[in-house]
């Protein structure tokens, strides 16, 4: 308890250095946890995949469809439990700066492959019965003040025209984890209007979702469906949920990778700060430990006293940092919610920041620690006077 | 206290021998120095700047280590223990008193003093009883509570002496204890430390440039560049 209340003393005897670089290492933390956040929410349609969930889309690229005709035979392939069609819609909301994911799809086996959908279910069934009905997501729902009811109309990018939904319901996630920012209509919809105007264009498929019985029988769906269609017009690729978001992760990996980067270079740049005050007051104290060293105390003790300054100041920083993390992870994930759909602190992302803060108290410790405890008393003593 | 001739002397020097090395020079402080302090002695060490007295005192308290030679305390050779044993017997059996005090400047008086009681197995009230009655002996049990800041140079001498004999130890070193004290303070600290020679009956090794502190002891051994002169003077 004494030598706590000493190390404590210490901690503070130079306020102003010591709350400034509390300040450094709580900002250091803060940026970290939220690098490692951004990190995250770039995985986080990953994370949030489903093992017994496969995706067929064409074997050359996501651009070119697949025929409607695919559907039926995909259904007959032994473990397959359902099929659903899908296309990228890419339309815009009054302005392109208003972004969200959209997606024609069949609602009925679309739905039931995503349980983590929840829907009330009378607007579950309002959203199956009319041809012209959206789901939307909570998220953008509450941003663009959308109601049950309301029309909605998105400007078609790939597809060309204004397209008018109704509202018919609103889903929100089972997880924190899922994405509450997707908007759904029914596929027939958006193939009905092309068959008037872009007949060419009608009974193609973006993807289809495939549902399959358990995550055990993946690899021998994904090769069935794919020896299929082998050296037809459409060749397929078929891959896991997770595979599939994995590929679309993988065209910016070079900006995850950056993330990382520069979210250790932030700790290693605090252990280097932290490592310096340390050695100042260590420094300083060389003659107050070589009286604690004549009167007895050995080296562990000393290192103890050191080590524990460290940490103190580390810990009170990192925690600072953790909690100042949650705040600012909210307000930025509200202001960049059109990129990041799911921007939550992971429990993993505190998990690191704590062995980060640690990593920082110990590291910044060892070397002054170490002169201290080689320092020969009338060296030690010398210096004081 | 007198000395009595049946105990034998509480430290045996014995062809003791300390040089510095200044870059590629070798400096040689102490040479050959043979001599013996006996128990219940207040000795003063004089000589001028430079003549080995601080690195003499520094020997015979195990916080420095000889190139040859032997330094017996209480029939220990201090000479051959390792740094961990050398650190258990300083804090079992010397006590320091230095010339800026050294207190630790975020610890209360009281706190200053029981620092060496850590290292005891002492439960937390004999501890507090042991710092009571030492703060009582150096006249400072009203400023228990007092930081060292708050404190004149002669008080915080004062709680640096109850710091020193707070584990009773069987030696006590001063190196220049009134050198940076005024008149009144450092003749206040030198009766405290002739009381505890004479009740308590602690052996007492002073470095002094000060003749009027050094007056004080039994005996008075000059060094110079190294060796003792031979003119000792003792009081008795």
């Amino acid at each position: 308890m004494f030598i706590l209340k000493l190390i404590f003393k210490n901690a503070f005897r130079h306020k102003l250095r010591t709350w400034l670089t509390i300040l450094g290492i709580a900002v250091a933390i803060l940026a970290f946890g939220l690098l490692r956040t951004v990190v995250s929410a770039w995985y986080a349609g990953v994370e949030a995949s489903s093992a017994t969930r496969l995706v067929t889309r064409n074997a050359i690229s996501l651009i070119f469809t697949l025929p409607l005709s695919y559907e039926e035979q995909i259904s007959h392939v032994q473990g397959v439990k359902i099929v659903a069609r899908a296309n990228w819609f890419g339309g815009i909301y009054i302005d392109e700066k208003n972004f969200f994911p959209n997606f024609a799809v069949e609602p009925k086996n679309y739905l039931s492959l995503v349980p983590e959908f929840v829907i009330p279910p009378d607007q579950q069934d309002a959203f199956i019965r009319d041809r012209k009905a959206a789901l939307a997501g909570r998220k953008i729902a509450d941003k663009y003040h959308w109601k049950i009811g309301d029309t909605i109309t998105l400007k078609g990018t790939i597809f060309p025209g204004n397209w008018e939904f109704v509202l018919r319901a609103i889903y929100h996630g089972r997880d924190k984890s899922d994405d509450e920012t997707e908007f759904l209509f029914h596929w027939d919809y958006l193939n009905e209007t092309l068959k008037k105007t872009a007949s060419l264009r009608a009974d193609q498929v973006g993807f289809y979702m495939i549902g399959i019985k358990n995550p055990g029988l993946a690899a021998e769906v994904s090769q069935t469906v794919d020896r299929m269609f082998k050296n037809s017009l459409a060749e397929t690729l078929t891959e896991t949920e997770k595979a599939f978001a994995l590929g679309f992760i993988s065209m910016s990996e070079a900006i995850v990778v950056a993330i990382q980067l520069v979210s250790f270079v932030v700790i290693i740049i605090i252990m280097a700060v932290m490592a310096n005050t340390m050695a100042m007051t260590a420094r300083e104290r060389l003659g107050e430990y070589a009286v604690f060293k004549t009167l007895g105390f050995g080296g562990a003790h000393l290192a103890g006293l050191i080590f524990g300054e460290s940490m103190v100041i580390a810990v009170i920083g990192g925690a600072a940092g953790i909690a100042a993390t949650f705040p600012v992870a909210k307000a930025f994930g509200e202001a960049m919610g059109d990129y990041f759909p799911v921007f939550n602190v992971a429990a993993a992302t505190i998990y690191m920041d704590i062995a980060a803060a640690l990593l920082v108290g110990l590291v910044a410790a060892i070397v002054p620690a170490w002169r201290c405890v080689r320092i020969r008393i009338a060296d030690g003593l010398r210096s004081i006077g | 206290m007198g000395l009595t001739a049946e105990t034998p002397p509480i430290v045996e020097i014995q062809n003791l021998s300390k040089s510095y090395r200044r870059g590629s020079q070798v400096v040689p402080v102490l040479n050959d120095l043979t001599f013996d302090i006996e128990e219940g002695e207040f000795l003063a060490l004089m000589g001028p700047s430079g003549s080995g007295k601080s690195t003499l005192l520094n020997l015979i308290a195990g916080i420095d280590k000889a190139d040859s030679g032997t330094v017996k305390v209480g029939g220990v050779d201090i000479t051959t223990l390792t740094e961990t044993h050398l650190a258990h017997w300083r804090a079992d059996n010397v006590g320091f008193i230095f010339q800026f005090y050294n207190l630790i400047p975020v610890l209360t008086a009281f706190e200053n003093v029981v620092l060496p009681l850590l290292l005891t197995g002492l439960s937390r009230s004999e501890r507090r009883e042991h710092v009571e009655i030492a703060l009582s002996i150096v006249g400072l049990a009203d400023r228990m509570d007092h930081y060292p800041g708050q404190l004149s140079g002669g008080q915080q001498q004062r709680v640096a002496i109850a710091r020193a004999v707070i584990t009773d130890p069987a030696i006590l070193v001063a190196d220049e204890p009134t050198g940076d004290l005024d008149r009144v303070s450092a003749r206040e600290i030198l009766d405290l430390m002739e009381r505890l020679n004479a009740e308590s009956g602690k052996t007492i090794v002073m470095v002094t440039h000060d003749p009027r502190a050094a007056e004080k002891a039994h005996v008075i051994k000059h060094l110079e560049k190294g060796v003792l002169n031979v003119h000792t003077e003792t009081y008795f």
